[in-house]
């Protein structure tokens, strides 16, 4: 009996019992659809961490200033305001390969403008921040020496306060309060979008790390040049590990650091921030993949279970067939076939289904996604593999009866 | 001139069935010869197993004792992918309840045996229409089962007993489920097949339906008790046309 023969006898009987074979293949659609979509969105999140991780730049190292004991738990007190401008400047100067160190302090207070107000974050920097995020100017220009050395009362804005203030006007030129403090916004930030974690990265106001420190943000700090982190660039290229080593090694000389005892500050890599971002969203894509393979697992069972009815029901037509000369193995092809296009049209209307939902969910939650050839190949696989695994214990139950036996019935 | 050498030769069959406890010994040890070409009638009380030596001579089921040789070749105790090639290319088996595929056209239901056999489409096509000529209805051939008359299936039937050129058509009780002038066309129909050399194992309850026979064998009790020629020529062709008449 050729291939041929066989594909058209099962489709045929499929057809027969249109509106059962629909129901029976729809835990497959549900399942196929739902690996297909997932892919698409994971892969689509994974793409765009990747993406973002290069705009990071996996060449930062962040200094943060602290003890972070053995046990994870930073400990906060005297060890507070262990950085400074200092600190900074013996990176920028000491360490070769350094780009730009970036010292900040952070802050998050109301700008006022007009009888508009808007809560953003503040920070206090001086001209390497800029350098060390790749930031660079919209509008207007940056800071330049003097703004930094005479603690002038100027700021830089993000497009969102731009957009909240200024409802989108150019607002280089124009004055706004921050804590009272008056300043004349020397330029606008190119936008930067949302980082990793899902922040709006535009939402900030820069001022100089004087004029911050001064009346803005500096009353509470107790050194006079401590700085809330510092962000170190390095060149491309650089090896990582051992410019983290030289931070901390520089830094244990500075803030004379016995042997033995902990750092009073904590250094961090950007990249081991995203990966473990990039590690959790691993993890959810794992539990939605587990849910779609039991769906699919719920929708073989699903086949298995009709295919055990229709075997009984064509208990007669399978004794014709013995009576004709059928061997058993035709018999048990018959149905290993019926059982594998039926899991087979329901994954390719899935793949259908997950694709359209891939789409939604990009429009809806304008969220990236990625359609592979593998994934799609994927759910074919294991779409069939579901039709054979769950199709074979009712093709060979179909296979092992006598013509006599199977005549008789009606 | 006639061949005579024996195409079944049984010897001592007995098959028993089993339902639960009880044991139903259905065939007790049967033995006879059937010759090429013959056309045998087999008669019986109900419950006197026609029906399970029939099935036991189509290679339908197996016997639990005895020697079935069918052309000189033991069958009894051959495992069922061999009996069910020997059910392809020897035997043609005909039922009472016609045992047609509900959905298949009768042209499908008739190329059936051939589609186990591996002939191609259009070698299958070709013999299956052959036969459904032969039987009459060739312009049925697009029909289903529940399009056709009783009578109508029936000759699908044998057209599909047929189609695989067979050495040996078996019939249990082929008239059982249609009317008088039905069973005479059908019995003409056999008739002539077995003019043309055919050998024909038929069961029937109807003394006038085994008078076709050329050979009547009676069962009782899972025993042959009888088993003799049938005396002059009964043609169901002359009947029907003198009915017609
Ligand atoms: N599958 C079976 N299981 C148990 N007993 C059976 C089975 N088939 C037949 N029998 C028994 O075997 C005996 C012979 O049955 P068989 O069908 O061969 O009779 P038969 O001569 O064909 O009868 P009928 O003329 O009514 O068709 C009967 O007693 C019957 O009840
Ligand atoms: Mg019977």
């Amino acid at each position: 009996m050729n291939h041929l023969d066989t594909l058209r006898g099962a489709l045929r009987s499929l057809r027969a019992n249109r509106m059962r074979s629909a129901l029976t293949t729809l835990g497959i659609v549900i399942g196929i659809a739902a690996v297909i979509t997932m892919l698409a969105v994971g892969e689509g999140a994974r793409r765009q961490v990747a993406e973002q991780m290069k705009s990071l730049g996996t060449n930062l190292i962040l200094v943060l200033p602290g003890t972070v004991t053995s046990s994870g738990v930073r400990l906060g007190g005297a060890s507070r305001n262990s950085l400074t401008e200092a600190d900074a400047r013996a990176i920028r100067q000491e360490i070769p390969g350094v780009v730009a160190a970036a010292p900040a302090l952070r802050g998050s207070g109301q700008v006022v403008y007009g009888n508009l107000n808007w809560a953003t974050q503040l920070y206090g920097v001086d001209g390497d921040y800029l350098v060390s995020r790749d930031w660079v100017i919209a509008s207007g220009r940056k800071f330049d020496d003097n703004d930094l050395r005479g603690k002038a009362k100027v700021a830089l804005v993000g497009e969102t306060v731009a957009q909240m203030l200024f409802g989108g006007t150019d607002p280089t030129g124009q004055t706004i309060r921050v804590k009272g403090v008056p300043l004349t916004i020397v330029g606008l930030l190119e936008s930067k979008g949302q980082n990793v974690m899902g922040q709006d990265q535009d939402d900030i106001v820069l001022i100089p790390l004087g004029t911050a420190r001064g009346r803005i943000l500096g009353s509470a700090q107790g050194r006079p040049d401590s700085v809330g982190h510092i962000t170190v660039k390095m060149a491309d290229g650089s090896d990582m590990q051992a410019a983290e080593a030289q931070v901390q090694a520089l830094l244990r000389q500075k803030h004379r650091i016995q042997p033995g005892q902990d750092d009073d500050f904590n250094i961090r890599n950007l990249s081991e921030i995203v990966q473990a971002e990039q590690a959790s969203s691993g993890a959810l894509s794992a539990l939605l993949a587990a849910i779609a393979s039991v769906s699919l697992i719920v929708g073989g069972i699903g086949i298995m279970n009709i295919m055990l009815v229709s075997v009984t029901e064509r208990t007669r037509e399978i004794g014709i067939r013995l009576a004709v000369g059928a061997r058993r193995g035709d018999i048990l092809t018959q149905f290993m076939v019926e059982a594998v296009t039926l899991s087979v049209l329901g994954g390719l209307v899935g793949v259908g289904l997950g694709l359209g939902g891939g789409l939604l969910v990009q429009r809806l939650f304008d969220w990236p996604v990625v359609f592979q050839a593998r994934a799609v190949l994927l759910a074919v696989v294991s779409a069939s593999a579901v039709g054979i695994f769950f199709g074979w214990y009712p093709a060979r139950k179909a296979s092992r009866l006598t013509p006599v036996e199977a005549l008789r019935h009606d | 001139m006639a061949d005579t050498r024996p195409l079944i030769e049984v010897e001592d069959l007995a098959r028993t069935y089993h339902v639960g406890e009880v044991e139903v010994p259905a065939l007790r040890g049967v033995s006879l010869t059937i010759s090429k070409g013959e056309f045998v009638a087999v008669m019986g009380p109900s419950g006197s197993g026609k029906s399970t030596f029939m099935n036991l001579l189509g290679c339908l089921d197996r016997p639990d004792r005895g020697r079935y040789l069918l052309n000189g070749e033991d069958v009894s105790r051959l495992g069922p992918d061999p009996l069910s090639a020997v059910r392809n290319r020897a035997l043609g088996f005909v039922f009472q309840s016609f045992n047609l595929l509900p959905r298949a056209a009768a042209l499908e239901n008739v190329e059936l045996p051939l589609l186990y056999a591996g002939v191609h489409a259009h070698e299958r096509h070709r013999r299956a229409m052959e036969k459904l000529a032969l039987v009459g209805l060739a312009e049925r051939a697009h029909h289903l089962p529940s399009q056709l008359s009783g009578g109508q299936q029936q000759r699908v039937a044998i057209a599909r007993s047929l189609v695989n050129a067979p050495a040996l058509i078996l019939a249990d009780e082929p008239t059982g489920a249609l009317d008088t002038r039905t069973s005479l066309e059908l019995m003409a129909l056999f008739q002539s097949l077995n003019d043309q050399g055919m050998t024909l194992v038929l069961v029937t309850h109807e003394p006038d339906i085994a008078q076709f026979a050329k050979r009547i064998l009676m069962f009782r009790d899972g025993r042959l008790v009888e088993d003799q020629p049938v005396a002059g020529r009964h043609s169901a062709a002359a009947m029907l046309t003198g009915a017609a008449a």
